[in-house]
């Protein structure tokens, strides 16, 4: 035994437990094996003999206590010695709270489990689709109060919001539209170079750019960059009850929090499009220079007869509508956030995740749309 | 007390940028002590406290505890001290992932070699021993009341059956009922379990009711003392602090 040690024996008055040395934590899984090996066999009586204790905490006591239970559960009459004065008042503690109560076992995972947390998502999803579209009308309400008296738009704050959501997602923006210029180009060249239409690609990149690449990128890096900032700020301000604090001073935190980033992103977004579909196909352009043997004015000749006025706006149209869904959707979220911040992240997560979604579905909506109309 | 300081500090100092914190500052605790470290917002109580458990790199100046040199320590000599020191943190700093129980289990997971059914045993008896219920266990901190989740961070903080227990505001935020018993809890586990207290407060009551020496931090510094010595310093914070309204409720309540 190394520092602490249980010695069992078998006297005429019964068993007698001696412990010895430091019964503490480290040493608590050896006395355990120990003190759970005790036989106490025909004995009609135990005896602890704790003289020889020289350190003891909480779990050494526990043991002592536990095994005394134990014992005494079997039938036996048991008596401790000896315990050092110094460890009086930890051992009466540990006595005094007694062994507890078996804790419940966990639940049982069933196969009716499936159903009902199927059942309880149908109706969170479709609690949640309520109280988007009662929030949408929510900011419906508050544009048109705003619109009747146009001062009360908070121009400061939508400046600063275009400049956070807009000016300062250009450098990203832009170098990934740059880089899918360069792929889509990449690509086109190499399938439509074996009926020798390498030419072609500029059709290719000009309008899947123009019409859908270039808006539903951005709208997609916004929505990762911004929507999930929108969602993180007013959490943030909802879990130091910022918002609250607006309710009280009479101000409306749709008014004040919400509409200034709504507008801000349906400003910005358009042009971020813009931006993203000139760099898509200047990085475009410059493979397609690079690598087939194309002039400038040839280049700027093809595209001009691929790209029609029409697709552009097509393409540009669409910006306004996925910026109110993605600020929609970031505002809402970051409203829903409760108490602690662990739901701001949460929260930042569905927002996200629910702002590409929507995007996705309406940029789907549009082209049956158009479609049906010929466009 | 004849025996040699449980934590020393020597001349240390703390900043934050060119913002100075701490400058020269001494301390030294004995084991078994229960030492109440008051000072008004912004000196750096919690700083302190944060740079003894080595959270915050000291300027300056040596921390010694149970007689070792922080300084040039290595991981494995932090560890060392990890597992005989137990922190309570503010709002408790429970892992919201984990349910009480679990928060209470890692510890003893992590730093010891005991199976499953002695630590759960060991777990059931921390969370009585702070005065949870039993049905506490399995809820997860969002589930219970701020007090509750104090209790529970004190039980994780027991849970190695530390020498030091460093407690950051442990009554703050609680209600004055809720605050004495959290006071006469530390108190009663002290004396049986033994330990020597850090604790870092605003709460007069609690400096009247557990604490046997306080340091005040002022000036950069630390003047420590009984609060009989306070009462007679004339240092102006010190007088309003012990002197105001609430200090001679706390004295002669």
């Amino acid at each position: 035994m190394a520092d602490s040690g249980v010695d069992v024996a078998v006297t005429d008055g019964g068993l007698v437990i001696a412990a010895s040395g430091r019964w503490t934590i480290r040493h608590a899984g050896a006395l355990d094996v120990a003190l759970r090996a005790v036989d106490p066999g025909r004995a009609r009586a135990a005896r602890f003999d704790l003289s020889g204790v020289e350190a003891l905490d909480s779990a050494g006591a526990w043991l002592i206590e536990r095994t005394r239970g134990l014992l005494a559960d079997r039938g036996l009459t048991v008596g401790l010695e000896g315990l050092p004065a110094a460890f009086v008042p930890l051992f009466g503690r540990v006595e005094r709270l007694g062994r507890p109560s078996p804790l419940p076992p966990p639940p049982r995972r069933r196969l009716d489990d499936v159903l009902v947390r199927i059942g309880e998502t149908t109706f969170i999803v479709g609690r949640r689709v309520r109280d988007l579209l009662g929030f949408f009308g929510a900011v419906l309400v508050a544009i048109a109060r705003v619109m009747a008296q146009p001062r009360r738009i908070r121009f400061v704050s939508l400046v600063s919001h275009i400049e956070q959501v807009g000016l300062n997602a250009m450098p990203i923006v832009g170098l990934l539209s740059f880089l899918i210029g360069v792929v889509l180009a990449f690509q086109g060249i190499d399938q439509l170079s074996k009926f020798g239409a390498e030419v072609f690609t500029v059709n290719l990149v000009g309008i899947s750019v123009l019409r859908e690449m270039g808006v539903v990128l951005t709208a997609v890096i916004i929505a990762g960059r911004s929507g999930s900032a929108f969602t993180a700020q007013i959490g943030t301000m909802q879990v130091n009850e910022e918002v609250d604090a607006l309710r009280t001073l009479g101000l409306d935190p749709v008014e004040v929090l919400v509409l200034p980033r709504i507008l801000a992103l349906v400003i910005a977004l358009p042009l971020l499009t813009f931006f993203a579909n000139f760099m898509a196909i200047l990085g475009a352009s410059l493979l397609l220079l690079g690598l087939i043997d194309l002039s400038i004015p040839s280049f700027l000749s093809q595209l001009n007869q691929a790209v029609t006025l029409t697709i552009f706006w097509i393409g540009i149209g669409k910006a306004p509508v996925f910026a109110f869904l993605i600020a929609l959707v970031g505002c809402f979220e970051g409203l829903q956030v409760q108490g602690s911040a662990e739901s701001v992240g949460r929260l930042t997560t569905l927002s996200v995740v629910e702002a590409i979604f929507l995007v996705i579905v309406f940029d789907a909506v549009f082209s049956i749309v158009f479609s049906y109309l010929g466009i | 007390m004849p025996s040699t300081p449980i934590i020393a500090i020597r001349g240390l100092a703390t900043r934050f940028g060119n913002q100075v914190i701490h400058e020269n500052l001494d301390l030294d605790v004995m084991p078994g002590e229960v030492l109440g470290v008051v000072g008004g917002s912004g000196t750096g109580k919690s700083v302190l406290l944060r740079t003894i458990v080595g959270l915050n790199p000291a300027a300056a100046g040596r921390v010694m505890l149970f007689g070792e040199d922080t300084g040039g320590m290595g991981p494995k000599g932090w560890l060392g001290l990890q597992r005989r020191w137990g922190v309570l943190f503010q709002g408790g700093a429970l892992f919201s992932s984990l349910t009480v129980a679990q928060n209470v289990e890692l510890p003893l997971a992590e730093h010891t070699d005991l199976n499953g059914a002695l630590r759960a045993e060991l777990v059931a008896l921390k969370i009585r021993m702070v005065g949870l219920p039993e049905s506490a266990a399995a809820k997860h901190p969002s589930e219970i009341s701020g007090g509750m989740r104090k209790r529970a961070g004190l039980a994780r903080a027991l849970a190695l059956d530390p020498e030091i227990l460093f407690l950051d505001e442990p009554t703050a935020g609680l209600d004055p009922i809720g605050a004495a018993e959290f006071d006469e809890l530390i108190g009663s586990l002290q004396q049986s379990l033994g330990l020597t207290v850090f604790m870092v407060t605003h709460d007069l009551d609690s400096l009247g009711a557990i604490c046997d020496r306080i340091a005040v931090l002022i000036d950069k510094r630390l003047r420590v003392g009984t609060m009989a010595d306070h009462i007679k310093d004339d240092h102006p914070w010190i007088r309003a602090y012990f002197h105001g309204p609430r200090g001679r409720a706390a004295r002669g309540g």
